[in-house]
């Protein structure tokens, strides 16, 4: 099987040309035609001679995939479904909000974070993206150039594939690849720790990090890296992290009826994050099938939402979207896995 | 990588340690000892590593709270770089560990404990602890020779320790994974708690299924190997 140049990083190219007997700045070419230019084959390389591109079509393709399958919701909201070099599904969310479009990108196929309310962990583990399939996702989608935002909160825990992620971030950061700006970024995580600090260090792209409740004994039960890395160890980190004045952190919080939604959890979240500049996003939960957690209200989810602010924590409510297209991440692709398997 | 290294330098305190013993229990799969250095409560973790160049990576302790040594449990990940290297410990090299933390507890309360090939470490350690009483023990593996401290599980707990076993048959294990054992059995208490440990697929279709049986699901606790 060829190995793929879309993924491959600058030096990548550069001593993929040196091994070719190219000149070194072939290297940067490449970059070029992969990431800043709409073509799809080795041979649409006009600038490279007739001999590079046959030393190059030798030993490597392209490397850029359509997907298989795209649903659209009434609200514009779509999820494609992305066939992976592991014979897989991942799925990849586009959601239009006035001028903006924002890509939610899988890291993963699958996840072994086993959270209690996610239906990617349902599939398991079953293997990790590379940095070319990550980047990928919003290459091959229709949207691609209007695209305005990416957050890295689709299938898998982005930490638990950092070499990869670091890697997706620097070709859609780096002025030799897609040039984004970092702070359109946001890369979301349960908090792995080492991974976290790593991440922090080597990227500039904002930290989302799924709480869920303040409560050991509760996140315990519902996400099991609690055991591994508690959420208080995981808000200390970042409490000692400068983050300076444009970066970003949030956190992420699924209401649960009766289960995160008292009057006890706003008290506890306030003391836990006092002293962080952020933002905690409330999510209505969604259920998926075999998960005995329910949403609450909108009054309830609401006046959650004005009890903290008014504790000048700023919380807002995400809007619910695409929810006729199996919006619960994960169901997608285990329905064609099953399709296929069946 | 700069703060990593620095939180694998603060985090829980990594000290140094000497291997007191290490002994392959079953093919690839290792029980590697070090001096205990304070109380642990079984069921509790601790953080391994072999130098700071890596995080640590974090093992169940596999040995009972009063046994005077930290034992864990491991089996070797080709492509890891951790658990090759520590496969050729002998006793006197270094290593280096936090102390043992966590709340994944036992306690004497009557439970299910289910675990999956190297997932056994947390019960072994309860079990040695003196918690096995009004316990049930399932352990799922692929082949036979998983089944690892099967000989003395099976002498205290008898009919309250279960060996499902997937790929292979052996009169008093059930052949099947641990799933379709579950699914076979009826008997399954609601005030009961229920631990699960072991690989994510396991542990995610272990625990739906405990729901589907009307467990509710603040009586189960699940550690998963990440």
């Amino acid at each position: 099987m060829k190995d793929q140049l879309f993924g491959k990083d600058l030096n990548e190219l550069q001593e993929i040309s040196l091994a070719l007997g190219l000149p070194k700045f072939t290297g940067k070419q490449l970059a070029d035609w992969l990431y800043k230019k709409e073509i799809s084959s080795v041979d649409e390389m006009s600038n490279l001679s007739k001999s590079a591109r046959e030393l190059l079509n030798k030993k490597y393709e392209f490397g850029i995939s359509a997907p298989s399958k795209v649903q659209v919701s009434l609200d514009g909201t779509k999820k494609y479904l992305f066939p992976t070099s592991q014979n897989k599904f991942i799925e990849t969310a586009m959601i239009p909000d006035d001028d903006r479009k924002t890509v939610c990108v899988s890291t993963q196929v699958g996840c072994k974070m086993g959270c209690l309310f996610c239906m990617t962990g349902k599939q398991g583990f079953e293997g990790q993206l590379t940095a070319g399939e990550i980047v990928n996702q919003i290459r091959s989608i229709k949207e691609y150039g209007d695209v305005s935002n990416i957050v890295y909160m689709g299938m898998g825990e982005p930490f638990d594939n950092l070499d990869a992620v670091l890697k997706s971030l620097d070709i859609l950061t780096s002025e030799w690849g897609y040039a984004m700006s970092p702070r359109r970024i946001t890369v979301s995580s349960i908090g792995i720790i080492p991974a976290m600090l790593r991440f922090l260090n080597e990227s500039e792209a904002h930290l989302a990090i799924s709480l869920h409740t303040p409560f050991d004994e509760e996140r315990r039960k519902l996400m099991p890296v609690q055991i591994a890395y508690p959420i208080a160890d995981v808000v200390r980190e970042i409490k000692g992290w400068d983050f300076g004045r444009q970066r970003r952190v949030s956190f992420e919080y699924i209401l649960f009826k009766g289960l995160n939604d008292t009057p006890l959890h706003i008290r506890e979240l306030v003391k836990l994050l006092s002293g962080i500049r952020c933002r905690i996003n409330l999510i209505r939960f969604h259920p998926v099938p075999g998960t005995p957690l329910e949403s609450p209200d909108e009054e309830t989810i609401n006046h959650f939402r004005d009890q903290l602010n008014d504790k000048d924590i700023i919380a807002t409510v995400r809007a619910s979207r695409g929810q006729d297209i199996y919006a619960a991440c994960g169901l997608l692709s285990t329905k064609e896995l099953v399709g296929k398997e069946g | 990588m700069a703060k990593a290294e620095e939180y694998s330098r603060a985090d829980h305190e990594l000290f140094s340690v000497k291997v007191i013993d290490n002994v392959e229990i079953s093919a690839g799969v290792y029980l590697i000892s070090w001096k205990q250095n304070g109380a642990f409560i079984p069921g509790q973790v601790v953080k391994v590593a072999i130098d700071r160049l890596q995080p640590p990576r974090i093992y169940s302790v596999c040995c009972g709270n009063i046994d005077g040594k930290i034992n864990i449990l491991f089996n070797i990940k080709e492509d890891g770089y951790l658990t090759p290297k520590l496969a050729t410990a002998v006793p006197g090299d270094e290593l280096l560990v936090s102390q043992p933390y966590g709340s994944f507890h036992g306690d004497g309360s009557p439970a299910f404990w289910i675990a999956t090939g190297t997932g056994i470490a947390p019960f072994y350690s309860m079990f040695q602890s003196g918690l096995s009483d009004h316990k049930i023990l399932i352990h799922g593996a692929r082949y036979l020779n998983q089944f690892y401290f099967e000989e003395e599980l099976e002498w205290a707990m008898g009919k309250n320790y279960v060996r499902c076993c997937s790929l292979e048959t052996s009169c008093n294990v059930f052949h099947g994974r641990i799933t379709n054992y579950l699914l076979e059995a009826n008997h399954f208490p609601k005030d009961y708690k229920y631990y699960l440990c072991g690989k994510s697929l396991m542990v995610v279709e272990v625990r739906d299924l405990l729901i589907s049986k009307g467990i509710p699901y603040e009586n189960i606790f699940a550690e998963i190997y990440f």
